[in-house]
């Protein structure tokens, strides 16, 4: 019964909030919203039994997604204005191929989901173990993939990222550390009252 | 009262969201921030479906996918983010419409 309830709060507001994402004027605001979808959305896997996925989406995308979202819309200097001119012109559009979407599917899956019934308790394994258990032994190859993915999704945002700018001194570790104690240390014997000469390397 | 929440109610939401994310694609033609975003919302409407299922039939291999998808969605936010931002730095704008002068 209580659980009821929560269902319709978290579904309710996770919902609104998809909703309020595409329509926000600010960008900022959207990536707010998709925050508090999110953390609805993880509200309903906890409802679902489902508590490791729902930690691990209140980690990874309100954790870094959305703090990524946020770090780009603020340091891009966009006249976000302008971005929303085409805003009237697809709304037909938009809503009506959101209708024909949705009527599509409510005709699928009231037609098939009826067979399905009540949530099954969580015997003794909780979750996270009952999770951990499958996958590092049938799932193994797929995890250490999803890790690779990682990878290289990180190497290529440092890649895409990193650039050289023209006149600005740099620290270059691989010169400093070719430097040998001949070339760039003289030891003169300077003469008492002769001064000091050029010093020719 | 209340009815029981059933498996329809969960794929409800999930339909929901992803609706809202392709209508938001949609609508947001020219900020493609917004566009990653609705991005994020159909994928997270996928994840929603795939716990769904796996709970209300016991198979833990729905959570597994959904792990995947998270994994993917990370990956593909911080690449897309990445080009975003190369992108800026090059032209000063990220209106999609000019992204066409990419080709060769």
């Amino acid at each position: 019964m209580l659980s009821s309830v929560f269902f319709y709060l978290f579904a309710t507001i996770c919902c609104l909030s998809g909703l309020m994402v595409v329509s926000s004027r600010n960008p900022v605001h959207s990536v707010l919203f998709l925050i508090l979808a999110f953390f609805n959305a993880a509200g309903l896997f906890i409802l679902l039994n489902a508590e490791f996925l729902a930690m691990l989406l209140v980690v990874v995308y309100v954790g870094a997604v959305a703090v990524l979202f946020l770090f780009v819309v603020m340091m891009l200097d966009i006249n976000y204005s302008e971005l929303r001119e085409g805003f009237q012109k697809y709304l037909p559009l938009g809503l009506f191929i959101g209708a024909v979407l949705l009527v599509e599917l409510f005709a699928t899956f009231f037609e098939y989901s009826g067979n399905i019934k009540s949530l099954p308790s969580p015997g003794d394994v909780h979750n996270t173990k009952a999770l951990g258990q499958i996958i590092y032994t049938d799932y193994v190859y797929l995890f250490q993939l999803a890790g690779l993915i990682l990878l290289v999704a990180m190497i290529g945002a440092i890649a895409l990222t990193l650039r050289k700018r023209v006149g600005v001194r740099k620290q270059v570790i691989a010169d400093q550390n070719a430097r040998t104690r001949a070339e760039t240390v003289k030891l003169a014997k300077v003469e008492t009252g002769a001064g000091v000469k050029e010093i020719s390397r | 009262m209340i009815a029981e929440i059933t498996l329809a109610h969960y794929l409800t939401v999930a339909a929901i969201l992803f609706v809202f994310g392709v209508f938001g694609i949609f609508i947001n033609r020219k900020n493609v921030i917004t566009i990653l975003m609705s991005i994020e919302l159909i994928l997270l409407s996928v994840s929603i479906n795939l716990v769904a299922f796996s709970a209300y039939s016991s198979d833990l291999s729905g959570q597994i996918f959904s792990l995947f998808i998270l994994t993917v969605a990370a990956a593909e936010a911080a690449i897309g983010l990445a080009i975003l931002v190369v992108y800026f730095r090059n032209r000063g704008s990220i209106s999609v419409e000019d992204i066409n002068v990419m080709k060769g």
